[in-house]
């Protein structure tokens, strides 16, 4: 059993913030971001929750699969910024689109859709669900301390959602790791005010050790896309399309001649979005799909990686 | 020896002259930030067969990178 993808959907705040706006605060300019991290400008939200843009891309994603909610057999959610431990991210999509379904999320920061896929594909092969909705969506901006450099220029806001449908044909196949641990990414949750606990509450913002995080993400781009398509039997000429996690401009140009896939197939859009987590992916493929870049029969690779720490990569036809 | 294989890994990677390179180049003289200083370490990494060889931030100068190449080989 495998997947297609029957629509996608995508959905970011309108307030764009420049490398100019964010130099009025802290010590950074224009040229440097661009050229060190890729990044001209992100979206940032003013009044949207993370459901509230995860219902906006569920409900687009719907529409383009021309489904509605009550279709739905399971709501995967993968964010690292909900509102609310609980609710899930999935429970409250659930409620706007009008469904009635499993729904829940996954956790896996940056890699978090390919996860979320991975989940899905489980549901689909087990026969419990026949259509799925996957919905990614981060503010980021809650989670950053916004006097630091380092971070917070790096993040934006934003969501997109798939609707997968149980099929006989296709192909789908992945990689996934993780290498636990908080020593590289941190992002803590509220401590609470608990009068017995005596631990010092921790730094509360996103903290990332940027070299080891750097070297996290070339190696497991390299080592995930050798793998998976060890795994497959496909060659780098085999891949129409590579859709990396929009993390740094300079991890993809790192890492991709070592996959041996060729540039121009690496999709790229950093520079209008910046890095929004687990979300990044299915905008670009969102993106793609309105643009109408991708072709029916295409082999499509994903390749992630993030807090966890976590990576995985994996590849279907469209 | 080492010197000169790390000096060849920092100008194939950040695209500066080999002859600029000397031990008391500092990495600010290079105009190099933390993120190259990664991609450096991975090819030291591969160059010499090490696992995990990080850069710390207390090396200032290629002598220092260079030392501590040594002391994790030795």
């Amino acid at each position: 059993m495998n997947f297609k993808i029957l629509g996608t959907g995508s959905y970011v705040p309108d307030h764009v913030v420049t490398n100019d706006d964010l130099a009025k605060f802290v010590e950074t300019s224009d040229e440097w971001i661009a050229q060190r991290v890729g990044i001209k400008e992100r979206r940032v939200s003013i009044s949207d929750t993370t459901a509230d843009m995860g219902i906006k891309s569920a409900k687009k994603a719907l529409e383009s699969a021309n489904v509605v909610g009550a279709d739905i057999d399971l709501i995967v959610g993968a964010t690292i910024s909900a509102d609310s431990v609980c609710p899930n991210l999935a429970c409250m999509v659930e409620r706007e689109i009008g469904a009635d379904c499993m729904a829940f999320d996954v956790s896996a920061a940056c890699s978090g859709f390919i996860f979320a896929l991975e989940t899905a594909m489980g549901f689909i092969e087990r026969g419990i669900a026949k259509k799925v909705l996957v919905v990614c969506a981060e503010r980021m901006s809650k989670l950053l301390d916004w006097n630091d450099r380092g971070t917070c220029v790096i993040f934006g806001d934003g969501s997109a959602s798939v609707v997968l449908e149980a099929s006989e044909e296709g192909f789908y196949d992945s990689v996934i790791h993780t290498k636990g641990g908080d020593d590289v990414i941190d992002i803590p949750t509220r401590d609470g005010i608990s009068p017995f606990y005596k631990v010092e509450p921790k730094n509360p913002f996103l903290f990332m050790n940027g070299q080891a995080t750097f070297k996290f993400a070339v190696k497991s781009i390299s080592h995930d896309v050798k793998e998976l398509l060890d795994k497959t039997g496909l060659t780098a000429d085999d891949i129409d399309i590579v859709i990396p996690h929009q993390a740094n401009k300079r991890i993809i140009d790192s890492a991709q001649p070592k996959t041996k896939i060729a540039r121009e197939k690496w999709y790229i859009n950093i520079e209008r979005f910046g890095n929004v987590s687990g979300a990044s992916i299915p905008i670009a493929l969102d993106e793609m799909n309105r643009n109408g870049l991708i072709k029916k029969g295409d082999k499509i690779l994903l390749t992630a990686f993030g807090g966890g720490l976590s990576s995985g990569a994996v590849v279907f036809e469209w | 020896m080492t010197f000169e294989k790390i000096a060849e890994i920092i100008s194939e990677n950040i695209g500066c002259d080999v002859s600029e390179i000397t031990e008391k180049t500092t990495f600010e003289d290079l105009n190099i930030d933390s993120l190259d200083i990664a991609e450096v370490a991975m090819a030291i990494e591969e160059e010499f067969g090490l696992e995990n060889f990080e850069a710390s931030p207390s090396m200032k100068t290629v002598g220092d990178l260079v030392e501590a190449v040594e002391n994790a080989m030795s």
